[in-house]
């Protein structure tokens, strides 16, 4: 990253009209990608002004649901015989925690409802990252800067190459590996990922101190209840089935993390889904945004149980879109995403589950090797991969 | 409370439970199961509804009474309460009403009294569409517009309109302490149409008891409460401690008669400002003290043009990083040109401009 160009970036502006040189990605002119974000706009506009009870009733269902299932989970764990009943409703808890109400509440999405128990400012997820953490590091760089390589540090998350554009080493070599391993301890990973460790490695940051001493403080604590309340205290309580409740709530954080990594994977490493260069979105409007978040995300197909258990997030699309829109809305906003998108000959990127996985696991063994054909060369400052060690 | 009850209350409130509760904490799974069950926060069942003053073409006003939780704490005469209702199902909107029933304990039923204000969405919602059974979010009991523990030998009370209700709090808490002293009650009201709690002052009026009770109407030909008046109804009042309770007008009307004496208690509620949709006015920074001359940009840029780091993000309204809780005043949202006055409201900065005065807790 060239420090030259980040201030400029660093604040996009809330900027209506395009007057940047747009690179040969952006198949749309300037006034065209006007039109297009005003588009996106008026969308924005009206469901906002939609937003009511029906909205309201539909979060609260889905917490009362999550707390059922867990306490479901949590009291079956006294009854041995029902050890996978017990399992699978806790692991049905935490995916519905993390997806569907605390991702969604932590991005806004219920702030309008005044209820501090869903306003992104006081809400803390069941998973190790805390909330205030993952929101700077999700919220603002990952939706600000969205597959902007070198920008957006959820390209590969500083640890994958998942982008052409990343250069090779013979670190990457282990790429699928260490996709398996950050599947397997996801929650860690995400926690982790909020330090920078990549910059950590690379010794430009350090682990506990500085800008990290805060994110520290709040991991430390945060991990502290956790660990205590799924390895320590529900597991006493259980008297004498002690190990079957620390395996079972394990397991559960397991399949979470397994579930919740896929899906995640989803949103966008699928082939066909475009990333874009610092210099390409410097100066960037609102409708530059919005197709930059368009083509920077891949949707997954499915039943109305699969959208629930993804947080909507099978329409990455259109959370990115909107990110601060309640996800129950975004179905039926993606008809009229898909609308505009074919007038304006645009790409919607969609496919079931076992396509869009199939896509980003070709993705993770390729890109582990060196590209097959030299590229161009390309300016400086884009290529640099966020890790380097 | 029975020892049950607080047994129960303290295992809910111990770290342990938080422990088994955490993130989400205890009340996130004890309201699920019923609405009256807190370990920490307050929130009541309205059980009452008594219309006060009922004049056609006129905001009515009615007297709530609540059932709290087992986690109110109780109040002092004079004290006031948040209040939150959902309206519409989903809108979470939270004011400030004054507690118009004697000192209450731990647990113990209140009850708050107001004019359905024609520009507010809580007190309309609370006289004119609340049922009993709804549900209000509530704080403990807040200010310190209260009488001292040690209640002087002869007290005033001056009221105006709605402003009634601590001082009538207080009358009352006075009678059940059987305080022995004198009181004297001056209520500003716009006619006896429109009197709070007319009834039972008349009452009181009747039986004595050292109780003074004096009804002014402008419509009948009533007299301001200026010096001279006030030291007619009671001579030597500079030297009386007073609770004064009312609009802005008769605050400031009565304010200067008592200049000089130290002996007079202030408490008003200023009306939420309204927009005037421009540009002007000032714009301050509570928690910094810093203000500004409002330049009709983004309440962020605003900020950091006044010197001040306020946290942000996105800086185009979607990442939340900026929220800010604005005080008062009106914001226009930049990009749907929406506006909104509604005080102690949550608003991302960045793309917040203000219309007129506005502060903004940062």
């Amino acid at each position: 990253m060239t420090s030259v160009i980040q201030p400029s970036i660093e604040r996009p502006p809330v900027k209506t009209k395009t007057d940047q040189v747009l690179s040969d990605k952006y198949t749309l002119t300037a006034e065209q990608l006007d039109a297009f974000g005003d588009e996106m706009d008026a969308i924005r506009q009206r469901v906002v002004a939609d937003l009511g009870e029906v909205d309201a009733n539909y979060i609260r269902k889905v917490v009362k649901y999550q707390r059922a299932f867990e306490v479901a989970g949590r009291v079956m764990f006294y009854l041995p015989p029902l050890w996978p009943a017990a399992v699978a409703s806790l692991s049905v808890s935490k995916i519905l925690d993390n997806m569907e109400i605390g991702h969604n509440v932590m991005h806004g999405q219920y702030d309008w409802m005044g209820d501090p128990a869903l306003n992104s400012r006081m809400f803390d997820w069941d998973t190790m990252a805390p909330a205030e953490n993952w929101k700077y590091g999700h919220n603002y760089m990952h939706h600000t800067y969205t597959n902007i390589v070198g920008k957006d540090r959820d390209v590969g998350y500083g640890i994958l190459r998942m982008d052409e554009e990343q250069e090779w080493r013979p670190y990457y070599l282990g790429n699928p590996v260490y996709a398996f391993l950050l599947m397997m301890f996801f929650e860690w990973g995400v926690m982790l990922h909020d330090l920078e460790t990549e910059e950590v490695l690379a010794g430009r940051r350090h682990l506990w101190k500085g800008e990290n001493a805060p994110i520290m403080r709040r991991i430390r604590k945060k991990v502290g209840k956790q660990v205590l309340k799924d390895y320590v205290v529900f597991p006493l309580l259980t008297g004498p089935f002690f190990l079957s409740t620390l395996a079972g709530n394990a397991v559960a954080n397991l399949v979470r993390n397994i579930w919740t990594f896929n899906i995640i994977f989803c949103g966008h490493f699928p082939a066909g889904v475009a990333t874009f260069s610092i210099e390409e979105t410097e100066n960037e409007s609102r409708g530059g945004w919005y197709y930059r978040q368009l083509l920077g995300s891949a949707n997954i197909t499915g039943s109305k149980l699969m959208h629930v258990m993804s947080g909507n997030l099978s329409h990455q699309i259109e959370h990115h879109l909107f990110p601060d829109i309640p996800a129950r809305r975004y179905p039926e906003l993606s008809v009229e995403v898909q609308e505009i998108c074919q007038r304006y000959g645009l790409q919607y990127n969609t496919g079931p589950l076992h396509k869009q996985l199939g896509s980003v696991a070709a993705k993770i063994f390729r890109l582990a090797l060196p590209d097959r054909k030299a590229k161009g060369d390309s300016p400086a400052g884009v290529t640099e991969t966020p890790l380097a060690a | 409370m029975s020892i049950v009850a607080n047994a129960t209350t303290r295992v809910l409130r111990s770290r342990f439970a938080a422990t088994l509760a955490t993130p989400h904490g205890v009340d996130r799974y004890l309201e699920l199961v019923n609405p009256m069950w807190a370990a920490n926060e307050v929130r009541a069942r309205i059980v009452d509804i008594t219309r006060e003053v009922d004049v056609p073409g006129h905001p009515p006003v009615a007297t709530i009474t609540l059932q709290p939780t087992s986690t109110w704490r109780g109040h002092r005469a004079g004290q006031h309460v948040q209040l939150g209702v959902e309206v519409d199902g989903a809108r979470r909107t939270t004011r400030v009403f004054t507690v118009s029933s004697p000192d209450s304990k731990g647990g113990d039923r209140f009850t708050i009294t107001m004019r359905a204000n024609p520009d507010g969405v809580v007190s309309r919602f609370l006289v004119e569409r609340a049922q009993v059974g709804t549900m209000v979010h509530l704080s403990q009991a807040q200010g310190e517009f209260v009488l001292p523990d040690h209640v002087p030998d002869h007290i005033i009370f001056i009221t105006g309109g709605s402003g009634i209700t601590p001082a009538m709090s207080m009358l009352r808490s006075l009678q059940r302490r059987t305080h022995r002293g004198r009181v004297t009650f001056l209520h500003y009201a716009q006619s006896p149409e429109h009197q709070i709690f007319a009834a039972e002052l008349e009452e009181i009026r009747r039986s004595g008891y050292g109780i003074d009770v004096h009804l002014v109407y402008p419509e009948q030909g009533g007299r301001n409460f200026s010096a001279l008046e006030l030291e007619r109804i009671v001579p030597g009042y500079r030297d009386i401690d007073t609770w004064l309770c009312g609009p802005a007008g008769l605050v400031d009307a009565v304010r200067p008669a008592f200049e000089g004496s130290d002996k007079l208690h202030v408490e008003y509620f200023k009306p939420p400002a309204v927009s005037n949709g421009n540009a002007e006015g000032d714009v301050s920074f509570t928690r910094s003290g810093a203000t500004a001359v409002n330049s009709g940009a983004t309440l962020l840029e605003q900020a950091e043009a006044a010197g001040l780091t306020p946290q942000f993000g996105c800086r185009m309204g979607i990442c939340f990083s900026c929220t800010a809780t604005k005080k008062e005043g009106t914001v226009r949202n930049v990009l749907t040109g929406e506006t909104s006055s509604l005080p102690d409201e949550d608003i991302r900065i960045c793309v917040s401009s203000p219309e007129g005065d506005c502060s903004v807790d940062l």
